[in-house]
């Protein structure tokens, strides 16, 4: 497999250590584990994996009520009853009823694929554990057909995680594991030019000066990440503002900020320019009570 | 080789399986490490560490493990005339990559004794430093533990950037946000034991699935609902010496009423130290408060008690009689009497403590500090994401 070497794409700017890793995991054929802030491109690399490998790429987007199995198969016993009753259809053929689920399709697929399980940490706490060992010997069988499903090519994995669950250690074991950390500014920047080429460089230097800016401020809830930045200096590029003030009035704040809290916590700090108050604890508190 | 390095990990509390070990031992054998130290910290680290958390102490058992073998501008500079003229890159038999020969001691010795004596350009060959050839030393050659030298002038060391210990802030030894607190305190749960409770939910897709194996005639599949039986009672002293923590506090406090998992949750507030009243709101007044007694009786003993303070105070406070604080207070036992109480009647119970964990005194200890006796009383906790955690996995378990 040496000569899929993955390098990013045009459009997802890649760090030295992420490419290592995605290239580390493709080689030992594990599930690759991406953890990192929201907003840092986690879902956008499995994307940008597949189109640069040129492979088909799959999402299996994970909620809370996702089960294992329905990733493997699931067996339409409603439609195979209807059909018995009504149907034009041969009951007797139970392979008709078997539909695959998204690792199912991922392991038939002809060519090899890219599966990208989005926030696995959203399902049960037994998921992915659940999955290790379809993932491990990559087949599967379906005793209702009496069939096995193998994969004709092991499917780069790619699991993205929110942190909003401890993943099980036996599952931790078996992934490479790596964390997008926020960009520094010369990587945010770079970022930021091949979304906005035209962009003028007055404009990135005064929007990236706000935008780390607001980062900086003690106690945001929720600190905008990369996403946050590309849609705001989209706005601002829509909106026709000056650079002159988009440090001074923080235009169209609430596309960087989402969360009320923060939102009046930096107005407050833009009006009341250098007398900034500072939040004693136990009043920050009081909102929850 | 590296076997070293796998408890050097060990030792700095990065959690590595022989599972993980035996994964980057095949990836080296592969050749994924590109042949250099960073390459080799890449993939160490993306096999072995499985949480951001664990990056730092990563990075400070990296540069404890590899300080010393500096691929430094000095070393590069003499060596990189020799190395100017390229061969391209052999293959190599994978039966020549046999690892556990070669030990990190030996190939330092080895690299200086061959600096020592060699004296030019050499490539191809299987000794000296050059490039192309089969020496541990040198650059585009192929060696199964082989030092790489230099390498373009903005390629960083791979002991440098670990030494940069980026992912400081992750570690989970600190204390964080709300966000993390509540992942903590997510870990507090305990789905109803299914014996306990009738089977009296209907799984609408197992009856589905199950009626229509049976050809249509129904049959109805009942479950036992899984719920968080978990109550947790939460004690916050508001006290003065407790302004530093304010914020820390406050933050605990968010993450504990945003987690709505708990079958039920209680707060209360307390100056100092408890005694007859715990109080309602931070203000601690006695118009907004209620009887210790009444909440010991409220509540069954199966609440988590979390008590959260720096349980520092005069000493006085929590061994004499009418030594509260407050003029409020009837106070007619004492503090400890009071703690020792609440320890009593809750069977599973803790103590967070924002103070930093190295100052506290050992349990016991009367003398110096009222830590040390309410250590005694409660298992105590620093109040760190690491602290919550070790504390809830403490209320998991009946003592």
């Amino acid at each position: 497999m040496d000569h899929n070497i993955y390098s990013g794409t045009a459009d997802y700017l890649v760090s030295d250590d992420l490419r290592n890793a995605v290239n580390i995991a493709m080689a030992l054929g594990r599930p690759l584990l991406i953890k990192g802030e929201p907003g840092t491109g986690k879902t956008m690399l499995a994307n940008s994996i597949a189109q640069a490998l040129g492979m088909p790429f799959i999402i299996w987007n994970i909620k809370s009520t996702t089960k294992a199995q329905e990733g493997l198969y699931v067996y339409d016993t409603v439609q195979r009853l209807y059909d018995s009753q009504f149907g034009e259809n041969d009951v007797s053929d139970i392979k008709r009823y078997i539909k695959l689920g998204k690792l199912g399709e991922a392991f038939s697929s002809e060519r090899q694929s890219v599966l990208l399980i989005d926030e696995v940490d959203k399902a049960d706490l037994e998921f992915p554990n659940d999955l290790l060992w379809e993932l491990d010997i990559m087949n599967f069988y379906i005793p209702e057909t009496g069939e096995t499903i193998t994969a004709r090519q092991r499917p780069v994995v790619v699991i993205t995680s929110n942190a909003e669950k401890e993943l099980p250690d036996a599952f931790l074991r078996r992934c490479i594991f790596h964390y997008i950390s926020f960009p520094d500014e010369e990587m945010l920047a770079s970022i930021v030019k091949v979304h906005f080429p035209e962009l003028e460089p007055n404009l990135l230097a005064e929007a990236m000066k706000a935008f780390y800016w607001v980062r900086s401020l003690p106690g945001l809830l929720k600190k905008p990440s990369t996403s946050e930045l590309l849609d705001w200096v989209q706005a601002l590029v829509v909106g026709g503002i000056h650079p002159e003030k988009i440090v001074s009035e923080i235009p169209f704040l609430g596309v960087i900020l989402k969360k009320n809290q923060d939102f009046d916590q930096v107005l407050k700090r833009i009006h009341s320019a250098g007398g900034v108050q500072r939040q004693t604890g136990w009043t920050a508190g009081k909102k929850y009570l | 080789m590296f076997t070293g390095f796998f408890y050097t990990l060990k030792e700095e509390k990065v959690p590595v399986t022989p599972t993980e070990w035996m994964t980057l031992m095949e990836a080296l054998n592969r050749g994924l490490s590109g042949g250099s130290l960073s390459g080799f910290y890449y993939l160490s680290r993306a096999v072995l560490v499985k949480s951001e958390a664990h990056y730092d102490r990563f990075d400070i058992a990296f540069s404890r493990y590899f300080d010393g073998i500096d691929t430094s501008d000095k070393l590069a500079e003499r060596v990189a005339g020799w190395l100017e003229k390229s061969l391209p890159p052999l293959k190599i038999d994978p039966e020549h990559r046999k690892f556990s020969e070669w030990s990190l001691e030996e190939l330092k010795k080895a690299l200086d004794e061959r600096l020592k004596t060699q004296d030019g350009e050499h490539h191809g060959g299987s000794k000296w430093i050059g490039t192309g050839g089969r020496s541990p030393f040198g650059r585009l050659g192929y060696h199964p533990a082989g030092v790489r030298i230099g390498g373009r002038s903005n390629n960083q060391s791979a002991v440098k950037v670990a030494a940069e210990r980026k992912y400081r802030d992750f570690r989970n030894d600190d204390t964080l946000n709300t966000r993390k607190y509540e992942v903590a305190l997510r870990k507090l749960r305990e789905l109803g034991k299914n014996e306990e409770v009738p089977r009296d939910q209907l799984n609408i897709d197992k009856t589905i699935e199950a009626t229509c194996r049976r050809a249509g005639l129904l049959e109805l599949v009942w479950d036992r609902p899984r719920k968080n039986t978990v109550k947790v009672a939460l004690m916050m002293d508001s006290g003065g010496s407790m302004g530093p923590y304010a914020r820390l506090c406050s933050q605990l406090f968010a993450a504990a009423s945003r987690v709505n998992h708990f079958k039920d949750m209680k707060f209360y507030f307390f100056h100092n130290c408890v005694y007859e009243r715990l109080f309602n709101d931070p203000f601690c007044m006695v118009r907004n408060s209620v009887k210790t007694t009444d909440i010991i009786r409220e509540l069954d003993p199966g609440y988590r008690l979390i008590m959260v303070g720096d349980a520092s105070m005069a000493p006085s406070e929590l061994t004499m009689v009418g030594g509260a604080l407050d003029w409020g207070v009837e106070n007619d036992e004492t503090g400890e009497v009071w703690l020792k109480r609440l320890s009593e009647h809750f069977s599973h119970c803790v103590w967070l403590n924002p103070v930093a964990e190295y100052l506290w005194p050992p349990p016991g200890e009367r003398f110096y500090d009222t830590i040390g006796i309410i250590r005694s009383i409660f298992p105590m906790f620093p109040l760190t994401v690491e602290g919550l955690e070790r504390a809830i996995a403490k209320l998991k378990v009946n003592r």
